[in-house]
């Protein structure tokens, strides 16, 4: 074996295992979404404080809701898919609230199509799951470069589906009493939904 | 300056210049079949040149090729990741660093590590390589969510399927070079015309 062999075949290695430890957080995550929930999971992330406006055309701002936890979706009102299967888990999160007589979830659902989801399409949006504001309000920044850092702080890609609509991350965000983004859910049951959310600080 | 390396480096840019590189982006596919090979291919042919300049003390340390192909299976293992191939689309820099490192720490050590390799090593590396292209393939297929942000459920199933092509070619391939055999790449040679036509006086001396 030639002088100097096993000291590159060790340089090489560690060096290779530090590069692929560190792209897989200690080998836990190959998605950018995976490394994002347990980022957010290790350290909860500050949100932009941007204005919004509801299916009423009422504005508010992510500041209003402190001292409140939410839960937040992203959608396009055209989605014939994901969008729809979290707005009924959204619905069924207020039900199950409103039969426990609790309405310290709030619910905020927004969309990333602002040039078609207008006052009129959001309102459509939300009759179809029983949305009611100020429960559950159905958004849009009220400024396109709030939308921008939106989707960057919450971590939300958003890219063409080929046919005219979009592909986004299916995922619902529980945003903590002191307006920082605590964890990132995947879609699950509602029961466990609502719990999650009672359960961050 | 040398052809072959302009050649190289002419290719690397068009490369990285648009449209080039968001075409080949945009699709999984083409980005994980198309582009990655085609850079891991200008750092083979880098080697060809390099391999003159080699210092010595490398070619002697890369016993039986070990370290370069260790290097070859952690840098194409890396950009393998569906979250490193979202941050080369998402920065700039990060693509970058993959258009540096895929040539220079996969393409290089494997062209210089492989004439090292005993041919029990290679095929070795090519008996693990072609199941886990396959493999990688048919995880993309079976994946029930997006592996990748930036590409669309479809795109993440044709760069399955298109994996999965590749391993059956290099399976088919690798089979019939090792149990059939290739032909002898010198045939042409094995009775040079020249000799045979030597010319009288010649003949004999």
């Amino acid at each position: 074996m030639p002088r100097g062999f096993l000291p590159l075949v060790a340089i090489v290695a560690a060096a290779g295992t530090a590069a692929l430890a560190r792209e897989t957080d200690g080998f836990r995550v190959i998605t950018t979404a995976g490394a994002r929930q347990l980022a957010i999971e290790r350290t909860p992330a500050p949100l932009p404080d941007v204005q919004l406006v509801d299916q009423d055309g009422h504005a508010f701002r992510l500041s209003d809701y402190l001292g409140k936890r939410i839960l937040v979706d992203f959608f396009y009102s055209r989605c014939p898919t994901i969008c729809t299967a979290r707005g009924e888990d959204f619905q069924r999160v207020r039900e199950l609230m409103d039969d426990g007589g609790d309405a310290s979830i709030g619910l905020l659902s927004i969309s990333f199509d602002p040039g078609n989801d207008d006052r009129e399409a959001r309102k459509l949006y939300g009759d179809r799951f029983s949305a009611k504001t100020p429960r559950w309000r159905i958004a849009v920044p009220t400024d396109s470069g709030d939308l921008a850092a939106l989707l960057k702080s919450f971590g939300v890609v958003v890219i063409p589906d080929g046919l005219g609509g979009f592909i986004h991350n299916d995922a619902v965000y529980l945003v903590d009493a002191y307006g920082r983004l605590a964890r990132i859910l995947d879609p699950q049951d509602p029961k466990q939904l609502l719990a999650e959310a009672k359960g961050a600080p | 300056m040398n052809l072959r390396l302009f050649l190289i480096a002419a290719s690397w840019l068009a490369l990285w210049a648009d449209p080039l590189r968001g075409l080949l982006e945009s699709d999984m596919a083409a980005h994980m079949t198309l582009q990655v090979p085609l850079l891991i291919a200008l750092g083979l042919a880098l080697a060809t040149t390099i391999r003159l300049y080699e210092p010595r003390f490398f070619a002697e340390a890369d016993w039986l090729g070990i370290p370069g192909i260790v290097l070859v299976i952690f840098a194409t293992s890396f950009w393998m990741l569906p979250r490193a191939l979202d941050s080369a689309i998402a920065d700039p820099w990060i693509d970058a660093a993959k258009f540096i490192s895929l040539p220079l720490l996969a393409g290089l050590p494997l062209g210089l590590s492989w004439s090292r390799m005993p041919a029990l090593g290679r095929a070795f590396i090519w008996a693990n390589f072609i199941p886990k292209v396959g493999a990688i393939g048919a995880l993309y297929l079976a994946a029930p969510t997006r592996l990748c942000a930036y590409y669309r459920f479809d795109q993440q199933a044709s760069a399955g399927w298109t994996l999965i092509g590749i391993a059956v070619l290099l399976g088919t391939l690798w089979f019939v070079i090792a149990f059939i055999g290739r032909p002898p790449r010198n045939a042409h040679k094995a009775a040079p015309p020249h000799i045979m036509a030597l010319p009288p006086p010649y003949a004999g001396s």
